[in-house]
């Protein structure tokens, strides 16, 4: 294993490199998969059959809370990666959990608000509009859970074995990931929220 | 659910094959447990991360496909080789079409395609493997896991049955209410998953890891080829992660994407379908391109005319891929407008595959030819689909369209284009590099004879269908009656698919003969041929490189020998590699089992599948293993051994 000094940790062997560049490519993926569900959440915004509208269910409360969390999260896991570049081990950790942490809020308050529409009579099956709505944010939400998962164990392996060349490099492949979220997230909320309200 | 219900009953044909499977399953167990072999399975394939190993086991997969596809397709021939036979049921009839077109494209070309990049793309670029080793094997078992799963179908619980492209609403739960279709989302959902993250790891491996002086436009064309598929498969392959992702929702979670009331829209799965359906089409063409390239250029003497308007015209293939997804359904009224628009972006395709196919001519033009197996299918290729491009051209015009749409001539015309160009590509490419993975040649008499069965019957058996077509004979009808006067072409046709059966028979048995009685190769390089992977020894020792090769031009190897110049001068050193590991393979079985499962909607098996995936892939993430070094001197050792002290 060549260790290139003049670069930061995550970026100091060749296969770590790679790895970011290769997640780079996976996170193009992941933009055609989320354009894929915008797309069909257009096609099929219309047409609500005899169930209510998103004018109809959408309150801006919550969403503007989840919206909240979720960008200092994503500010959170900035600070944890720049700790990291000081080689801090503590505080890097610190902004992870509190990273994780807003997460989990996140995913608390878009579950209460799941369970808000289906007792309002939106459930998957009641109209191609539900069902693209419920598809587009679940998939989000799915994203943000196991991005909790990951992050644990990164948690785990960075009290085991400090800030090296593996861990540092997970942590901020992992931070790519969550700032990527965050940018979907800017997106539901932006042309599903607001523009559901209007 | 009750036992009858869990397996398919009823049909002798089925009866047949669910005894032809537990008698080979059981012969498996017992020759390795006979002759002792479990370790060695193990050892060096189950738990490889070595790319040539991979490779070598998605193209052994990709020939199990081709058998079981190409039984469908005789199936199918045999069913309407005469008026009103009662071979096949209609319902036997609609799975079997549907099996066949997803095992062909899906678990046949597409593994064979990745079979050969894995074990050359790393050597062309002069690289020790790929990017992630680890990951190049996760994508092959999810693959190994889907194919199965996908194949159990036809035993348990019905195979698919609403086509290859499961338009809605046909593929609904309403109206095709049998677990075959989500044997169908589910199967091509986890092998989807492999498939992308190949994509991934070619494009950093062919990005990043190529030889120092390997500039962009030094590559070998193969590489090329291989990295715009990549590119491809990035964004094509998510559409179709998220259409089944819809198609399974609405099959097993009630919700309403594609459905006929409630505001579904069954065009909306079409479009889907096709986003990622016509770029899968260059998927499989545009790296057997590149293998073509390799082989017309190695056997003509010569270096490939219009290296960089063969680069230009793949990229230009690859964005029009993705705009011309509408002109699988013209007929099915989205208007002049965008019908005309489709139409022209359709028939601009054939504007860089023209060039493509000028180039290859004038590579040939005043070449050395020797006219060697793969050699014989390049040549063959260029003719034929020059056939099935004219005939796209035919289709691609909206409004000649509706005279064939759905016809039998769309089925002559894409046979047209994907045998010769994707078929023909593999076995050429499986010819061509056999010495190299192996030490030793196919035999060149049996290999010709194989290919001109292929070559005559592929055309008795698709030619009279564009007649067939252009009368009204529409595709995927199980029977007809005498008074169509469909009865002699498909008879011909019927003949002409046992002497393609023929064809594969003999193209097996030479592997075996080949295996037995060929002479052993000790050069390396048996062809005389270009690009650097023919510079390592045969068969390609793990490290692939003793010392990584120093890259001055195109056709690098093909100038080292001419100028006799050595391709680097350093010394050997002690090379690093990566350790094997059984995660993957464990990780395939916990997708299958996930996949079965949902199939069958066990929910809470399911779960504990689910779970079982995220452990496996926690463990993976907690492994710190930084693999192991071969020393110096057993690599010279090696070296020598492999190339006759001639080092």
């Amino acid at each position: 294993m060549k260790i290139d000094a003049t670069q930061p940790l995550e970026y100091g062997t060749e296969e770590n490199r790679n790895r970011i560049f290769g997640f780079w490519l996976f996170l193009g993926a992941e933009i055609a998969l989320f354009a894929t569900l915008f797309t069909v959440y257009f096609v099929l915004v219309n047409r609500y059959a005899s169930g209510p509208s998103g004018a109809e269910i959408f309150e801006l409360t919550p969403v503007l809370l989840e919206t909240f969390l979720l960008l200092t999260s994503s500010f959170t896991i900035g600070l944890a990666i720049h700790a990291m570049r000081l080689g801090l081990k503590k505080q890097t950790m610190m902004f992870i959990v509190i990273t994780l942490l807003l997460g989990a809020a996140f995913l608390g308050i878009e579950i209460y608000e799941f369970f808000t529409y289906v007792h309002e009579g939106l459930t998957l099956s009641t109209s191609a509009f539900a069902s693209s709505l419920f598809t587009l944010l679940g998939t989000h939400g799915a994203h943000v859970a196991f991005g909790l998962l990951w992050g644990s164990v990164i948690l785990i392996q960075l009290k085991k074995h400090g800030l090296d060349h593996s861990t540092a490099n997970k942590s901020f492949i992992f931070s790519l990931y969550w700032h990527f979220l965050d940018v979907v997230w800017i997106f539901i909320f932006s042309f599903v929220y607001l523009k559901g309200l209007m | 659910m009750k036992w009858d219900e869990f397996f398919v009953t009823g049909d002798p044909l089925i009866y047949g094959a669910m005894v032809s499977i537990v008698l080979v399953s059981l012969a498996i167990l017992f020759g390795l447990t006979y002759y002792k072999k479990w370790g060695y399975l193990w050892r060096e394939w189950l738990t490889t991360v070595d790319h040539k190993k991979i490779g070598v086991m998605y193209i052994i997969c990709a020939l199990l496909m081709l058998f079981r596809g190409g039984v469908d397709a005789l199936l199918m021939r045999a069913q309407t080789a005469a008026p009103e036979m009662k071979f096949l049921d209609a319902q036997h009839y609609n799975e079997i079409f549907t099996t066949h077109g997803v095992i062909m494209i899906l678990f046949m070309a597409m593994p064979f395609i990745f079979g050969l990049m894995n074990v050359i793309v790393p050597l062309q670029i002069g690289a020790r493997d790929v990017a992630f080793p680890k990951l190049n094997a996760i994508s092959f078992w999810l693959f190994f896991a889907g194919a199965m799963l996908f194949n159990i179908s036809f035993i348990i619980g019905g195979s698919p049955d609403a086509g290859w492209s499961a338009y809605f609403p046909l593929a609904s739960i309403e109206f095709s209410p049998t677990v075959g279709n989500n044997y169908y989302s589910l199967s091509l959902q986890i092998s989807g998953i492999g498939t992308l993250l190949t994509g991934v790891n070619f494009i950093v491996t062919i990005l990043k890891m190529r030889a120092p002086g390997m500039t962009l436009m030094r590559m070998p064309m193969f590489t090329w080829s291989v990295l715009i598929t990549c590119l491809i498969i990035i964004f094509a392959f998510p559409v179709l992660t998220i259409a089944l992702l819809l198609m399974m929702f609405d099959r097993l979670f009630g919700s309403q994407f594609f459905t006929m009331a409630n505001g579904g829209m069954d065009m909306l799965w079409a479009n889907l379908f096709w986003v990622w359906g016509h770029p899968e089409v260059y998927i499989v063409i545009l790296p057997a391109f590149g293998i073509f390239s390799e082989i017309i250029s190695t056997f003509a003497r010569k270096n490939l005319y219009g290296y960089t308007s063969m680069v230009m015209s793949m990229v230009v293939i690859s964005a029009l891929s993705f705009l011309v997804w509408a002109h699988h359904f013209y007929t099915m009224g989205q208007g002049a407008m965008v019908n005309g628009f489709f139409s022209i972006t359709t028939m601009a395709i054939a504007v860089p595959t023209g060039v493509k196919i000028f180039n290859w001519l004038f590579t040939l033009h005043k070449g050395r030819i020797s006219f060697t197996t793969p050699m014989l299918y390049s040549l063959a290729f260029i003719p034929i689909f020059t056939i099935g491009g004219v005939t796209g051209v035919m289709l691609a015009m909206a409004s000649a369209d509706y005279q064939y749409h759905n016809t039998m001539f769309l089925v002559a015309h894409f046979h047209y284009v994907l045998i010769p160009g994707a078929v023909f590509a593999v076995i050429a490419g499986f010819h061509y590099w056999f010495p190299k993975v192996f030490g030793f040649r196919l035999n060149e008499r049996l290999g010709k004879m194989a290919f001109w069965f292929i070559a005559i019957s592929f055309n008795v058996t698709f030619f009279p269908m564009f007649f067939l077509g252009l009368q009204g004979m529409t595709r995927r009808t199980y029977t007809y009656s005498e008074e169509t006067g469909f009865g002699p072409l498909n008879l011909l046709s019927m003949i002409g698919a046992i002497g393609l059966a023929i064809g594969f028979i003999l193209l097996v048995y030479n592997i075996y003969w080949s295996t037995r009685y060929q002479p052993r190769d000790k050069t390396g390089d048996p062809w005389d041929a270009r690009a650097l992977e023919w510079s390592t020894p045969s068969p390609v020792p793990v490290y692939n490189f003793a010392v990584t090769p120093k890259v001055k031009g195109r056709d690098a190897f093909w100038f080292a020998k001419k100028n006799n110049e050595p391709l680097s001068d350093e010394k050997i050193t002690k090379i690093h590699m990566p350790s094997n590991t059984g995660k993957p393979f464990v990780l395939g079985v916990a997708f299958f089992f996930l996949g079965f499962f949902l199939v069958f909607s066990w929910w809470t098996p399911s779960i504990i599948a689910g779970i079982a995936v995220l452990i496996i892939l926690a463990t993976m993430s907690f492994e710190r293993d930084h693999g192991y070094y071969i020393p110096a001197e057993e690599i010279v050792q090696t070296e020598q051994k492999l190339r006759g002290d001639t080092v």
